[in-house]
């Protein structure tokens, strides 16, 4: 069962090495929408060094965003889906192994993307391991969320405009501790009560979302 | 395996009605019927990737709806479409379906072994169905479920397809398959599913004022 699920994770890998452009697209976007902010609203050092926890924490709930519409569309075009559902292993785990690989090839390359972007931003560099340490839970919570959605959405006619409008409400919560968190550092509060309730969020999410996600897989599947 | 009087709707029309078979060990089935029949939703169902408004799906006694997963390791399913990946090689697509199996005997099967470190976007399409064929060959599932296989396929390929039905049946497998066509299968039972009445398929939409 252990093997199969890291087959399905391999296999994934290796699409998105072959298929580089689509993986790159979404780190490039997290950049590039980064770096809008400083042009749109100026070049003030101070302005910027507070707005960057929430211009990061957005950007990356929104970059996250932009691979889930093929994470399971391109499965159920070609066939895929009803073959990865005959594996033998629970529709659950399937979406959860989904679910890694799109963390593997978006919300870790997004970790490693946010610290050039924070130091742009004028983030103080000793608020950087807070940023990674809330982006990390962060950015699996965008994948099961994501992955969540993109299970139930699957077979939609609108799925793509769905998508969106049901991570983003989601994902609130994380977005609020995650940056409140980086707030706190910033101005030398205590940020663990928020890193906290980040891993909280997390702990909810990583049971309930692959079930969710399964039983959207069967649902598209019939 | 044991299938009682299954009956599937899809939307507000009944596809499947009270159909009801059942498979001995080597045994093989051939469903005909006109399009839309209902021939790809029974296997569909067999795979139990979609349940049945009625009825049960038996293996050996024990209902295949109880644990989906279960079930899904006795079945190999060959859909309309071939499930393989452009991007990947042949051997990169099928990895993940070998399980630990070794994979060349089934990519000799079907006369692919050349073909194996080429991208599949690179194959043609009667390539491709061979590559989906090899996979079913490499489940080592004890009931095949073939929709529509020889679709494709040249001479060579459909003796080959015969081959690999006759060890598979030799060692005890079972068969299901759609077919317009004849298919390498000596003394394989048909059921013939009648399709759906003209009435209705056409009369609903347009009684509902189907044009709106």
């Amino acid at each position: 069962m252990i093997a199969t699920f890291r087959a399905i994770v391999a296999r994934d890998l290796r699409l998105a090495l072959r298929h580089g452009a689509d993986t790159l697209g979404a780190v490039l976007f997290f950049i590039l929408a980064g770096a809008l902010f400083p042009l749109a609203l100026g070049p003030s050092p101070e302005l910027l060094r507070r707005m960057a926890p929430g211009v990061i924490w957005v950007c990356a709930l929104l970059a996250a965003l932009l691979p889930l519409d093929r994470l399971f569309g391109a499965e159920l075009e070609d066939g895929s889906l009803d073959q990865l559902l005959l594996l033998g292993l629970p529709p659950s785990l399937v979406a959860l192994a989904k679910m890694t690989a799109h963390w593997l090839t978006t919300g870790l390359p997004l970790l490693i993307a946010a610290m050039p972007l924070a130091v742009m931003l004028g983030l103080p560099f000793a608020t950087l391991p807070v940023l990674l340490a809330g982006l990390l839970p962060g950015t699996l919570i965008l994948s099961l969320l994501g992955g969540m959605a993109a299970a139930i959405v699957l077979g939609a006619r609108r799925g793509g405009v769905l998508l969106p409008l049901l991570v983003l409400p989601l994902a609130t919560p994380g977005l609020i501790f995650g940056a409140a968190a980086i707030d706190a550092a910033r101005t030398g509060l205590p940020f663990a009560p928020d890193l906290e309730l980040l891993l909280a969020f997390f702990a909810g999410a990583l049971p309930l979302a692959p079930l969710a996600a399964g039983a959207g897989l069967r649902a598209a599947a019939e | 395996m044991r299938v009682e009087e299954i009956s599937v709707f899809r939307g507000e029309r009944l596809v499947l009605d009270g159909v009801s078979l059942a498979m001995e060990a080597g045994g093989a089935l051939l469903l005909t019927g006109p399009n839309g029949a209902g021939k790809s939703t029974l296997l569909r169902v067999l795979a139990g990737l979609r349940k049945p408004d009625s009825g049960q799906i038996l293996w050996h006694g024990t209902d295949a709806f109880e644990d989906r997963s279960m079930h899904a390791r006795h079945i190999a399913y060959l859909g309309h479409q071939e499930a393989l990946k452009p991007g990947l090689t042949l051997t990169e697509n099928l990895a993940l379906f070998a399980r630990g199996r070794p994979l060349i005997p089934a990519l000799e099967a079907f006369d692919l072994l050349e073909l194996r470190e080429l991208p599949v976007r690179l194959l043609s399409a009667g390539q491709k169905r061979r590559a989906a064929l090899a996979r079913v060959v490499l489940a080592d599932a004890a009931l095949w479920l073939l929709d529509e296989p020889s679709l494709g396929l040249d001479a060579r390929a459909v003796e080959r397809l015969g081959d690999a039905l006759e060890t598979h049946r030799r060692a005890g497998g079972m068969v299901i398959a759609t077919t317009h066509v004849p298919l390498p299968l000596p003394d394989a039972d048909v059921l013939a599913l009648p399709g759906a009445p003209l009435e209705a398929a056409t009369g609903d939409a347009w009684g509902a004022g189907g044009w709106a």
